[in-house]
């Protein structure tokens, strides 16, 4: 894919590129500016990763060792379950967000998202959403306690935070609406001249089908805690056996939300990791078309898989059977991109910047979620592996070091593009050894415990799983202290540092290397036209 | 008191694994059923490491060979049909041979015709309910007295000291040597999921449902294990214990229980 603008690049805003029309607090209150609101979804995303990672701390000291030390068993299932959403809706979601708002327009060459305001009022649903989620910490019962998965009957037990949990999960699902319509018309309408589907950057690609999925499924969810709503103060049974509900229905209805979840999480890292490898291999990505083709295939498959989380609920032989064969059949098309980034490094000539020490990263530790995601489709073996710590391990494996290694590597690559600095590499190297090794000491023992017996979201253990624990809770405070480094780098780079060329690395593709860097506040205001 | 050391001797004997630290795979088990879990298990985890040998070799290689400080000039090539084709129909052909044994086992693990015994099992936030239906034995299972004590936030008690730390309960399950047990799991509350790794049994027990497992135990033992779907505060403290027992030793035991526990309403376990 080659493209040229229709102006020299550096000059492509001299006439009219003039800042933000507001200053101060009303600057971002009021901004429909994608770059700005970008901004503010990482900048969300990034602090709803510590709230949520402190959430993680507090289970990992109270696991640390046998015996309760630090919390009551009920705190321990607060701490796990707005972990959980705190992570997935509050942290990796809007982060997702946030570098499709910064980097869509500028890769397909539109001047801006194609419904601004709507970007700014999905942005700022989030804090709210958020605010009242944490305010749960405080009311009388205590937070949600029954798991992020909301399982009735045990979620209808939940104090007065439960109309506030599910207030925010309808907020969290607005707000993720808005953003996917936003990206779709964007996508569909707004491509600069000669920019055919298929010479979209695979970013744009896996982005645009992901916003199908979300459009798809968050309503579903939104029924499902209504639902749960209504039979907790309307006196629906939806989901009370008492009344003549079916508490399995909420699982069925859970998961063909759920799983197609799971893959709005992962199809975006794809997208960013299929930038970056290319890049700093000096080679085209390797079968450009069978790497659509494959996302739009796990994303069909997405909605076929969802009963393989509730095999123990009990369903049919062919139930079961079905459910397996498609659950494997997703490793055809994971494979196929796997192999794909495999050949897109083969015969390059690769230099590891941070980003493609992360996107590396990704490639091995992801595959290994893989794996374990296999063994987990296999149902005889998934009635062991089933709520143990085999499954912890192997969901953190796919969205630690899958999708949030994914996010880590696009931050850093596209960092000096959006300030107009380079980050100190050094720096950014040391982030990543410490962070993956201290990811793969916190998560790789969790395999062990669940194959030894070990029960997930239990607050304790019986004494033959302390070792194994004990290294999990040190890694993870080193990984959750190496973040710090993170943001120091972001912060430093945001301040000042090497000035950033308008193509920041060697002759990367795609039009967001274009435009200067820092990238104006207003870019292609004349479509480039792409050959 | 003299059941409770020869059940403590029973327990270090079979099943010393559980005990193990480090501990880094699963139990093979002591059912055909779980064997054959075991086993598949194992195959899965080969194949698993088989591809991963090629993969992250193929990445490896790379890594070191084709990196730009070694001087070399990248290739263009972009893409390969029959590289595609290979490495689709490949990875697709493992997966039927996975899928046929694994099927093969499910069908296996479904056939719950004919049991020799029918035990159902009903929770509650948070013990187990245990009902012999042919016998007229009835009784409540909780976390036993020593486990509950340490367990508590700031008891001080270190579990180290606590014998079977969480894993013990007061009333054991009972079931004979190479019989064909049968399970009905159900709940009167919220989600329960009754876990027992030995036999390679998990499901869940819930509201409004009656689940069904079984299993043919074929070595005595005292076997261990505990609720796998979250339930409330307690949930990680309402552990499952099944004692295997020869024929005779279970007839008698059987009739003690009868004694203790053969009323038509299930009463409360005193917790001693």
């Amino acid at each position: 894919m080659t493209a040229t603008t229709h102006n020299d690049a550096d000059h492509a805003d001299d006439h009219h590129d003039h800042g933000p029309e507001l200053t101060g607090i009303k600057r971002w209150l009021f901004t429909t500016n994608h770059k700005d609101i970008g901004t503010m979804y990482l900048i969300f995303s990034l602090v709803m990763l510590f709230v949520g990672g402190a959430m993680a701390l507090v289970i990992r000291t109270e696991l640390g060792q046998p015996g309760m030390q630090f919390v009551q068993p009920d705190f321990y299932n607060q701490m796990v379950t707005m972990h959980a959403l705190i992570m997935i809706f509050g942290a990796v979601m809007p982060a997702f967000v946030g570098l499709a708002n910064w980097m869509i327009p500028l890769m397909v060459g539109a001047p801006d998202m194609a419904l601004p305001r709507m970007n700014n009022w999905s942005f700022w649903i989030l804090p709210v959403a958020f605010g009242i989620l944490l305010a749960t910490l405080f009311v009388p019962g205590g937070a949600p306690a029954g798991g992020w998965t909301m399982y009735p009957p045990l979620v209808l037990q939940t104090g007065d935070a439960f109309p506030m949990l599910i207030f925010a999960v309808h907020l969290m699902g607005i707000s993720s609406i808005m953003g996917a319509i936003n990206i779709i018309v964007t996508i569909l309408n707004m491509r600069a001249p000669g920019m055919t589907l298929l010479k979209m950057p695979l970013f744009v690609w896996t982005w645009l089908i992901t916003a199908y999925l979300l459009i798809a499924v968050m309503p579903v969810l939104a029924g499902a805690v209504t639902m749960l709503l209504t039979d907790q103060f309307f006196g629906t049974s939806f989901f009370r056996a008492a009344g003549g509900g079916d508490p399995v229905m909420f699982q069925h209805i859970f998961w063909f939300f759920g799983h197609p979840e799971v893959y709005i999480m992962i199809l975006p890292a794809f997208g960013i990791i299929s930038e970056i490898i290319p890049t700093f291999s000096r080679k085209p990505l390797f079968g450009y078309t069978s790497m659509v083709y494959a996302t739009a295939s796990i994303a069909f498959l997405s909605f076929i898989v969802w009963a393989h989380h509730m095999f123990t609920a009990g369903m049919p032989l062919t139930g079961q059977l079905f459910f397996m064969f498609t659950t494997m059949l997703i490793a055809v098309p994971t494979g196929v991109k796997v192999f794909n980034w495999a050949a897109t490094m083969w015969k390059g000539a690769m230099t590891f910047e941070t980003p493609m020490l992360f996107a590396v990263a990704f490639l091995f530790l992801f595959t290994i979620g893989g794996f374990s995601g296999l063994m987990l489709a296999i149902v005889p073996a998934d009635f062991q592996y089933h709520d143990s710590y085999f499954v912890v391990a192997h969901f953190h494996y796919v969205l630690v070091p899958g999708a949030i290694f994914a996010i880590i590597a696009g931050v850093y690559y596209w960092l000096p593009k959006w300030t107009g600095h380079m980050y100190n590499e050094t720096l950014g190297k040391a982030h990543f050894w410490l962070t993956t090794i201290f990811v793969n000491l916190t998560f790789f023992p969790m395999h062990f415990l669940g194959l030894a017996g070990m029960p997930r979201r239990i607050p304790d253990y019986s004494t033959q799983f302390a070792d194994f624990n004990l290294v999990a809770t040190v890694g993870a405070f080193g990984f959750g202290l190496s973040q710090l480094l993170f943001v120091w780098i972001i912060v430093q780079c945001a301040r000042g540092g090497k000035k950033a060329t308008a193509e920041v690395w060697e002759n990367p593709v795609g039009l967001e290397w274009t435009v200067p860097s820092p990238a104006p506040h207003h870019t292609f205001d004349e479509p480039p036209v792409v050959k | 008191m003299t059941r409770r050391i020869a059940a403590a001797l029973i327990a270090l004997l079979p099943t010393g694994a559980a005990h193990a630290d480090w501990e880094l795979n699963m139990r093979e088990g002591v059912t055909a059923i779980s064997r054959e879990v075991y086993g598949l298990h194992m195959l899965i985890f080969w194949v698993c490491c088989a591809i991963a040998v090629f993969v992250f070799g193929w990445m490896i290689v790379a890594l070191v060979l084709h990196r730009k400080s070694r001087g070399v000039e990248a290739a263009q090539f972009s893409h390969s049909t029959k590289a595609e084709i290979i490495w689709t129909l490949i990875p697709a052909v493992i997966l039927v041979a996975m899928a046929v044994p694994a099927a093969k086992t499910m069908i296996a693990i479904e056939d719950d015709r004919n049991p020799d015994l029918t035990i159902k099992a009903t929770a509650y936030q948070w013990k187990w309910q245990y009902e012999y239906l042919d016998e007229g034995v009835s009784f409540y299972s909780t976390l036993a007295r020593t486990s509950n004590d340490a367990r508590r936030t700031g008891s001080g008690i270190d579990p180290e000291s606590v014998e079977n730390y969480l894993l013990e309960v007061d009333n054991h399950v009972v079931v004979p040597v190479n019989a064909k047990v049968r399970v009905l799991l159900t709940s009167n509350d919220v989600l329960h999921a009754w876990w027992m790794p030995d036999f390679a049994i998990k499901k869940d027990a819930i509201p409004g449902y009656i689940n069904q497992v079984w299993f043919r135990a074929e070595e005595p033992g005292i076997y261990r294990g505990q609720c796998a779907e979250l339930c409330g505060q307690d949930h990680g403290f309402m552990p499952i214990v099944v004692e295997v027992l020869e024929q005779d030793a279970y007839d008698a035991r059987l009739a003690a229980m009868k004694a203790e526990f053969g009323t038509d309403t299930p009463r409360l376990a005193n917790n001693d």
